[in-house]
Parts: structure tokens; sequence; C-alpha cells
């Protein structure tokens, strides 16, 4: 990498992005990580849900490192240890409803103990180092076809189980106790839901890393929600926000030297301020400002 | 109850609990409690903090099993998630950051509890329906003028109605409504069970609504449902809430004053001095 230069002719560049099998894998799978990112995150947000969705994404790397310390593929301890992690969160007694403030601390404990397992597993880890770090801050290069099939696979699943219980997930969400006087099992839902975002969580660790990777999970839902009050319309735009966070990210990395986690992470928060922004005025701007000061005055 | 008015129809009793007990980790919360709610009926549930209102509504909704007798619900025994119920929990207010529609809450209460999505081209009419059906709702409540805004954007009182408006929406038989009143002003107080009169009157929905201050309603109640010491009387207004039976209900002397303008005082309940003596 590094010696690819843009020739600031975006047709051009973007044919030469596609014109290597890596890359085209990269987009590939980058596309189906943020399809399942923009729905699931929305509902993550909605949730309150952020710190569950940071802690699940940073163990995948004692996952990924315990595996390679057994000679087992890291994906699978990534995927073992991002899905035990969720049925340990969704495990937690009261997390039906908005009761989230209180779990924070059994969130927090999981998430400095899955740090500590980590340094020890990359203390006792005496292979190559950088297989190891890929983990932590991503890599795009060589996703090979059979890992592009596992990721979209895993995508298409996680985006037809969130279609199947989007509606009452919803309802539940915003009112637990009106959603279970209605026949929705809101504690059932909550732990499916964590499930879903384990595996949505570890299909993007690989690409973005254990580090950004509720970069792409909270951001792009949070910018989309200061956009629209529509529930439909914030899912839409969610997903359309990571969709162009990790092109553009996997884009800018493949001319660069520099980690996709950060670009993909910085676009992110870019759509938020603008978001805001866009909201801000919305909301009347500086004229609001301005009465508001006068107010004080 | 009291039948001074037509009702919508002669079917089943709207709610029967015979001999119905409830234990909760080992407590008893009410037991042996027997009533008859007829259709149509607007209904005051009162009593004390914790001698188990809300739980009474958990069971009518099936969300609590009973220790011993039974519930019957429009004929049928009580089972989860039935939609002849529409029931506004107790709360607060939602939090002020949530960024949903009110709209869209409204709109939560007939087809949350639905799983998938519908078909493109069959969903197209459906779609259309609940549309106009949650744009009626929001008619109804009063509710037009700020439906599009976020929920957590409004004030206590117009999220009540939008939420009267969430349980209304699946056209429900009866409405079930914890404290609907108890949070917001007395203007407010006034609109709002102005409101669900009317619906109960317009719609012969049956309506139970818990309450800490019965003379806002009292004029348009058929009866009211004491709950306290783990019992329950039910009957009219003016023979349930006299100084006899609250202090036989109690087991303790209870005195019932009436003010000279019709409004209802009780003293000597043993958690508050004038409970019913609140507001307007």
């Amino acid at each position: 990498m590094g010696q690819a230069q843009p020739s600031w002719d975006v047709l051009s560049d973007v044919q030469q992005l596609l014109h290597f099998h890596f890359m085209q894998n990269a987009l590939l799978a980058g596309t189906m990580v943020a399809l399942a990112a923009g729905v699931v995150g929305y509902f993550v947000v909605l949730r309150g849900q952020s710190f569950a969705s940071h802690t699940l994404s940073q163990v995948g790397f004692p996952g990924a490192a315990a595996a390679l310390l057994l000679g087992l593929a890291p994906q699978v301890g990534l995927v073992a240890f991002c899905l035990s992690a969720a049925i340990g969160i969704g495990l937690l007694p009261g997390l039906i409803g908005g009761g989230y403030r209180s779990e924070s601390g059994a969130i927090g404990v999981i998430l400095a103990f899955s740090l500590a397992l980590g340094l020890l597993f990359f203390h006792l880890y005496t292979g190559f180092a950088d297989t190891l770090l890929a983990y932590l801050f991503g890599t795009f290069l060589g996703i090979d076809d059979q890992q592009v099939l596992i990721v979209a696979l895993t995508a298409a699943m996680t985006l037809a189980a969130m279609v199947a219980i989007g509606r009452p997930l919803l309802f539940s969400s915003i009112d637990a106790e009106a959603a279970a006087a209605r026949g929705v099992p809101a504690r059932a839902l909550a732990l499916v839901f964590l499930v879903l975002l384990g595996l949505a969580v570890a299909i993007s660790v690989q690409l973005i890393g254990t580090l950004l990777t509720f970069a792409l999970i909270v951001t792009p839902a949070a910018a989309a929600q200061q956009l629209t009050t529509r529930p439909g319309l914030g899912i839409a735009l969610s997903t359309v926000v990571a969709l162009l966070t990790i092109w553009g990210g996997l884009g800018v990395a493949y001319f660069t030297v520099y980690p996709v986690g950060f670009f993909v992470t910085s676009l992110a928060f870019a759509a938020y301020l603008a978001a805001r922004a866009v909201r801000w005025s919305r909301d009347g701007g500086m004229s609001r400002w301005r009465r508001r000061g006068l107010r004080r005055a | 109850m009291n039948d001074s008015r037509p009702r919508p129809d002669a079917g089943p009793a709207a709610i029967v609990l015979d001999r119905a007990g409830v234990v909760l980790d080992g407590r008893v919360i009410w037991d042996d409690v027997s009533l008859t709610i007829a259709q149509g009926d607007f209904v005051a549930v009162l009593g004390p903090n914790g001698a188990g209102k809300t739980t009474l509504f958990k069971a009518i909704l099936g969300l609590l099993p009973l220790h011993r007798g039974s519930i019957t619900v429009l004929g049928q025994p009580v089972r989860r998630g039935n939609p002849r119920i529409g029931y506004l929990a107790q709360r607060r207010t939602f939090d002020s950051d949530l960024r949903i529609r009110a709209r869209d809450i409204v709109r939560l209460g007939l087809e949350g509890a639905r799983w998938g999505v519908p078909l493109p081209v069959l969903g197209a009419v459906q779609r259309h329906q609940d549309r106009r059906k949650v744009s009626e709702v929001i008619d109804l409540v009063g509710a037009a003028g700020y439906a599009d805004r976020a929920i957590g954007e409004l004030s206590g009182g117009e999220q009540q109605r939008l939420l009267i408006a969430q349980a209304l929406v699946a056209e429900p038989r009866i409405l079930l409504l914890d404290e609907p009143l108890d949070s917001l002003d007395p203007s407010n107080q006034q609109g709002v069970a102005a409101l669900v009169h009317r619906i109960c009157v317009e719609r012969g929905v049956t309506v139970l609504l818990i309450a800490h201050d019965v003379n806002t309603i009292l004029t348009y109640l058929d009866g009211v449902i004491y709950v306290a010491q783990g019992r329950s009387l039910t009957g009219r207004v003016d023979d349930v809430i006299t100084t006899a039976s609250l202090s036989r209900l109690y087991g303790a002397p209870i005195e019932v004053l009436r003010t000279s303008d019709g409004r209802l005082v009780v003293i000597g309940q043993p958690d508050s001095v004038t409970y019913h003596f609140r507001g307007a």
C-alpha cells in the first residue's frame, strides 16, 4: 500500500479500486457490514445501548487472540466471544425497559475483564503480532472469497431477523410496558436483539477493528436520529450513512497507508456533526441563540 | 352498577373477577376479590399507594398469574396480549431526547405487536387503512396540532393524550388507564377526564381508570372499585365512598366528608390524611 496514487479523476480512481480482487472483496464485505450495522445501530441508539455495543466490539479482540492461541481460526473465537458476551449482557437482570443505566456497571465489568484477557492473550501469543493487531485496528487486505461469503450470509441473516422483529422491537424499545401489555415478549426480544448486535459486531471487526467497530454501529444511527423522528426513514438514513462512510473509508484507505478504521470513523463523525448542524439550523439556529442571549441579558 | 344510560350491547360483562387473588414474592397483594364491570361503564379504581391497583390491571391484562380464582374478559378467560384491551401504563413522561415522532408512537398501538413487515402490494391497502385509523384517533384526542413533532418535546398533557390515542387505535372494547391524570395540571386533568368520558360514551368503551383524586371524574363515574388492605369494594360512588363502608374495608375508623361543592374528602387512611383532597 502507499504506492497507489489517486489521479483525482474520480472515475478512473474508482476503476482502479474495483480492478483488484481484494478490493472487490473488501467492498462487498464492507457493504454487507454497513447494511447490518446501519439497521442494528438505529435500535442501539434508540435503546440507549451504545455502551453495550462498545463492549461487544471490544470482546472480539480477546476472542480472536484466544482462538489463535488454541490454534483455531481467529474468526471462530471472535464470533464465540461476541455471542457469549451478548447473551451474558442479555441475561443481566432487569435489562427490560429503560433499566439500562443500572446495568452499565455490570457491562463495564465485562468490558474491563475482556480487555484484561486481551492483554494476557496478546502477551502469551508468540506468533506474528500483526495477525493479532489486525483485529485491533482492522484490515481490508486479504479478505478471501470464503470470508466474504460468511460475512454476507451473516449480514443477510441479521437483516432478515431484524425485519421479522422490527416493529415489536421498536414498540418495546420505546415503551416496554405498553408493548408487554399487547403481548410483545420484551425480555426475549431484548436478548435476541443483543445476539443480532453481537453478530453485526463480529462481522464488522475484521474490517474496522475491535477498537472502532462500535463507531460504525453508533455514529450513523445517531446522525440519522438527529435528522428525522420517523423510524422507517431513520433506519434508511442510518443505513445510507453507514454505507457512504464504509465506501468512502475504504476508498481513501486504499490510496493511503493509514488504517481504514480511522477514515470510516472520521467520515461517520463528520456526518454526525453535519446532522447536528442541520437540526440546529432547522430548530431556529442562530436566531434562537440570539433570543436566548437576550433573555439572559 | 347503575344503568342510567343505554348500553352499546347486552353482551357478556366486560370484566368479571371471581374470588381472584394475586400473590407476588410470597406477599398477598389482594385476595378473594369478586366484582363485575358491565360493558360501557366508566369506573374509577381507588385506594392507597401499594394497595394493588396496578396489580389489578396487570392481572386483567394476563401479565400476572392468579394465585386462585378466575378473571373473565368479555366472556373469555384472560389472555396475554388481548387486542380488545387498551392499556395506558403509569408513567411520568418520555425522555425529552427521545427522537420519535408522536404519530409513530400512536401507530405502534396498531402495528407494534405485528411481526414482520407488510408485503409491498398487499400491504399497501392495509397501510392506507392503518394510516387513516391513526389520523382519526389523533383527531379524536385533539392532538392533530402536534402529532408530527418528536414525543419527547411535548408537554405531559400532550403526551398523555397521544398515549390514550395509542391505547385506543386498535379499537379496544376496554380501556385500562393507570393514573392518566396524576401528572397533569388541573386544567389538563379536566380536559383528559372529559376526553376519556367522551370516548366511553361515544364509542361504548368500558373504562377503568386509576385515580388518586376522585373529584375530577366524580360526575362521569358509573362506579368505583376501592382497593385496600388486600381486599376490594365495588359499587356506586355513593355506596362505596362512605364512612361506614370504608371503615369496614380498612378495619379502622375512616371518615368521608362531602364539601359544600360536592367534593369528597376521605380522612383517616393509614398512609395519608386527606387523600382525595387535591387539585382543581
